[in-house]
């Protein structure tokens, strides 16, 4: 027992507390739509939704710069010329998914960096890319 | 028939550090306790060069040089995140689910008109893997326990490819008990194991083929249900809520033994603390509130000390001030000087819903609730645990766990989220 404490002041009882209505009601009421939310506009599936941060310049010709923020939906099948993120060489890369003559490839977006065809294991598509973010006001 | 599956993510912490680390993948990664104790998971590459699970962190040192094994501790902002989206996943495709713990979830599925469930399991087991990235077994059967006794099958066998439907394929179910041994099934603790054995009973099968009135004395109802499931009788049904809580707990062991008052005392109220967010997270209020602190029994030959206290509320709260003062109380009437102390734990019982709790005749009623502890859980919310506190105990405390290879909060801070090279 923690709380001898002070001796009751008032003894509340629950009233009914329901707001009562006055005034003229507002000529907007009928027409609120709610507010526009930013993630169920980028974010269709949740739970197959992942962000990371790209870095480098070799996807410069599709607008995503060094610092951009990526949104994945790993819930999306990738098609030739999405933009992915592929594992190379163990590490996740941006790349834009090319198929040519039935081969598939990875390429970059700019041209001081290659093309590479896809082999057999080597490589794999981690996720689909479908909004590139970027900050253009830092403060 | 009643349909279940138990769907049960493959080692489940394993996956979760490999998703966003691809080089990880193939290669042999241990999870750690928490202070990185011992071993809590293992991938499959790991479990082939024998670590054992639970096994010390300081018996497989060598192994771990030897095989460049990648030692992770555990993170569980991380493995909290992933499993909610599994459990989304595999909750949109069921017509029912039940989360049963972080990796586990079951499916009703008796009301999902497939063609072909198996089908529809490996459809399911692909999207998991596709949506998010960690891979699942499951086991279907008439029975929660049969479900559970399917999916250990189906992980391990190669022909399952990771589905085993022990409805549509019934004719499985003698063979499926007789591959399993009595200890691995559901609800059969080692206790019991060790008491079947003895007599004889060494597989499923056996154990399903015993005598009712044998079991119902030797193991009570609780065995005597887990024997009908195995049957196919269906004893335990889906729990969609689970049931609340009936106590909470909050504890650590210590990075290192500690003498200092100071230091324990501080660790014990941001116990207090997160104790007091957990029942208020969960709508509850404690109506009573114990602390154990105790050495370390590992250290044989350091003095063996436990001590512990409780104190009851006269009216139930979640309120960090009432549970704080009380932990304090106890801690001064417990402290004891000269002991090297591991571990300390802030244990809130006899929870009940808040707003339930019975009011006595002769009870003070107290202030209105002035909401401090709704906008401090707020802010904690918003900025992150720990931003607003009471000025109970010390930031930075040795107390704190041991975690030397924690992988980053991939998922859930944004310092954190994984680069992707442009290169």
């Amino acid at each position: 027992m923690l709380r001898f404490a002070d001796p009751p002041l008032k003894l509340e009882l629950p009233l009914f507390s329901a707001q009562v209505p006055a005034g003229f009601p507002s000529p907007a009421d009928d027409h609120i739509e709610g507010k526009l939310d930013l993630n169920e506009h980028l974010v269709r599936r949740p739970a197959a939704t992942f962000f990371v941060r790209a870095s480098g310049e070799s996807m410069r010709g599709v607008g995503i710069f060094d610092g951009d923020l990526l949104i994945i939906d790993r819930g999306v099948t990738p098609k030739p010329d999405d933009i992915v993120i592929a594992i190379l060489q163990g590490d996740l890369t941006v790349k834009r998914l090319k198929k040519v003559e039935g081969q598939w490839h990875l390429a970059a977006e700019n041209s001081d960096y290659p093309t590479l065809p896809m082999g057999e294991g080597d490589c794999e598509i981690w996720g689909v890319v479908t909004h590139s973010i970027r900050r253009h006001c830092g403060r | 028939m009643a349909t279940f599956a138990l769907v049960d993510c493959n080692n489940f912490y394993a996956s979760c550090e490999r998703l966003f680390r691809p080089r990880l993948r193939g290669r042999p990664v241990v999870v750690l306790s928490n202070n990185d104790g011992c071993v809590i998971a293992r991938s499959n590459e790991a479990k082939a060069l024998g670590v054992g699970m639970g096994a010390p962190m300081f018996k497989i040192r060598k192994l771990v040089e030897e095989h460049d094994i990648t030692v992770c501790s555990s993170n569980y902002a991380l493995y909290g995140d992933i499993s909610e989206r599994v459990m989304s996943v595999l909750g949109s495709s069921a017509p029912a689910h039940e989360v049963y713990s972080i990796d586990e979830c079951f499916l009703d599925l008796d009301r999902l008109g497939v063609p072909d469930l198996t089908d529809w399991c490996r459809d399911l087991r692909e999207q998991t893997l596709q949506w998010t990235g960690i891979p699942v077994s499951v086991g279907v059967g008439p029975t929660k326990t049969l479900s559970k006794l399917a999916n250990r099958l189906a992980k391990k066998s190669a022909k399952a490819g990771g589905v085993l439907d022990l409805v549509h394929h019934p004719q499985w179910i003698d063979a499926a008990l007789r591959k399993t041994p009595v200890g691995d099934v559901w609800g059969v603790g080692r206790r019991w194991t060790v008491m079947l054995e003895e007599r004889g009973i060494h597989t499923a099968h056996d154990f399903a083929n015993a005598p009712d009135g044998w079991v119902r004395q030797r193991m009570g109802v609780v065995g005597l249900r887990t024997v009908h499931e195995l049957r196919g009788l269906v004893c335990h049904a889906l729990e969609d809520q689970p049931p609340p809580k009936q106590t909470t707990c909050c504890s650590r062991t210590f990075g290192t033994a500690i003498f200092d008052r100071g230091q324990v005392h501080d660790a014990v109220m941001s116990f207090a603390e997160r104790a007091a967010e957990k029942v208020r997270n969960a709508g509850q209020v404690a109506g009573a509130v114990q602390l154990f602190i105790r050495t370390d029994p590992f250290a044989q030959e350091a003095p063996q000390k436990s001590v512990s206290g409780s104190a009851t509320f006269h009216r139930p709260t979640s309120d960090t001030r009432d549970i704080g003062a009380a932990v304090m109380r106890i801690f001064e009437r417990i402290w004891r000087d000269g002991f090297g102390w591991r571990k300390a734990g802030v244990l809130l019982l006899d929870l009940g819903a808040s707003g339930q709790a019975p009011v006595s005749l002769f009870d003070i009623i107290d202030a209105p609730d002035d909401g401090l502890m709704r906008a401090m859980d707020q802010i904690n919310t918003r900025y992150g645990r720990g931003t607003a506190r009471l000025g109970l105990a010390q930031k930075d405390g040795e107390w704190h766990m041991r975690r030397e290879n924690l992988s980053p909060s991939f998922t859930t801070r944004w310092g954190d989220i994984p680069s992707a090279k442009m290169g």
